[in-house]
């Protein structure tokens, strides 16, 4: 709609895009990140006792606590002027404000999923929903783990009928890349139904 | 070492916001303007000679995130850096950036 990604002297704006790699804690996401970016899995550091932030950190040891959190993250550099990073997700319940941060502005979000620990990806899916960040569902499938359907999956985790579910195996770079290739198709189908509710005159019940 | 060392212990950049995600250029300025600055600035200038996300010069200078951004405002006062902070939704989430995304993945 007119939007283009360039300044007022005509020349194309480096962007940057991101999308969120969520789910449970050893579901993955590292190695999603690393087997489709450029390099391998990066990790940076904030430091959150630098950001007057309430952070309860209970070691109390030293006069001074730092928290820090670690993330991973990697780059997929898709034209000279447009960058897609890749940000997993840290755990822990307590990094929900960061998640804020990090989910502001992504493009859309994979939750990876295994399914001997479906439950471990319950916040992560309530989160997205929530906040109405699109989402796929991608179920990790690890060696000698038990295969479900998708179906089943879906069932089990109570999805919304639009949200894709895949099976996947995230140390294949095709299979993330098409993890990948999923969430953005559904991005595309979500911004446009989006627009097509926003042009609709408000109606009760919805 | 300390990571806030290198800043000289301050913690807040003296301007910029630096999102994760804002890319960062050197700029081409002529090196005296370079006078007085420390390793790790020089590094995140050799560094972003391509561009580079805040969340990668952090990763690659194996510095926290937040000496990071206190460094990068250092450097963008002096007009060493250039930055482009990430572009709004209707920008990013436009069909056409979708459709760019899309065939970069599909051509990985």
């Amino acid at each position: 709609m007119g939007s283009e990604r360039s300044d007022q002297a005509g020349r194309r704006v480096p962007t940057a895009v991101k999308i969120l790699i969520a789910g449970g804690f050893g579901v993955g996401k590292t190695t999603l990140v690393g087997s489709v970016s450029e390099t391998r899995a990066l990790t940076t550091e904030e430091d959150l006792s630098e950001r007057g932030i309430g952070v309860d950190d209970t070691s109390g040891v030293g006069d001074k606590t730092t928290t820090t959190v670690v993330m991973d993250f990697g780059r997929i550099t898709i034209s000279d002027d447009l960058a897609l990073y890749l940000f997993g997700t840290p755990g822990q319940n307590r990094f929900a404000f960061l998640w804020d941060e990090l989910a502001l502005g992504a493009l859309g979000a994979v939750v990876l999923a295994d399914t001997r620990r479906l439950a471990d990806c319950f916040p992560s899916l309530d989160y997205f929903e929530t906040r109405g960040t699109p989402f796929v569902v991608a179920v990790n499938c690890f060696d000698g783990a038990r295969r479900y359907t998708t179906e089943q999956v879906r069932r089990a985790l109570d999805l919304d009928p639009g949200t894709p579910v895949l099976l996947c195996d995230v140390r294949d770079r095709e299979s993330s890349k098409r993890v990948l290739i999923t969430l953005i198709e559904h991005v595309r189908t979500s911004s446009v139904a989006a627009v097509a509710d926003a042009a609709l005159p408000a109606t009760a019940g919805r | 070492m300390r990571p806030y060392a290198v800043t000289g212990g301050r913690t807040h950049p003296v301007s910029g916001r630096f999102d994760l995600i804002s890319l960062i250029q050197t700029t081409q300025l002529p090196p005296d303007q370079r006078h007085g600055l420390s390793p790790e600035h020089l590094g995140i200038l050799e560094l972003c000679r391509n561009l580079m996300s805040v969340a990668e010069v952090s990763a690659h200078l194996d510095l926290p995130l937040g000496a990071v951004r206190v460094l990068l405002g250092d450097l963008l006062v002096r007009r060493l850096v250039e930055v482009w902070d990430p572009a709004p939704p209707v920008i990013t989430h436009d069909d056409r950036t979708l459709e760019e995304v899309l065939n970069g993945l599909r051509a990985l």
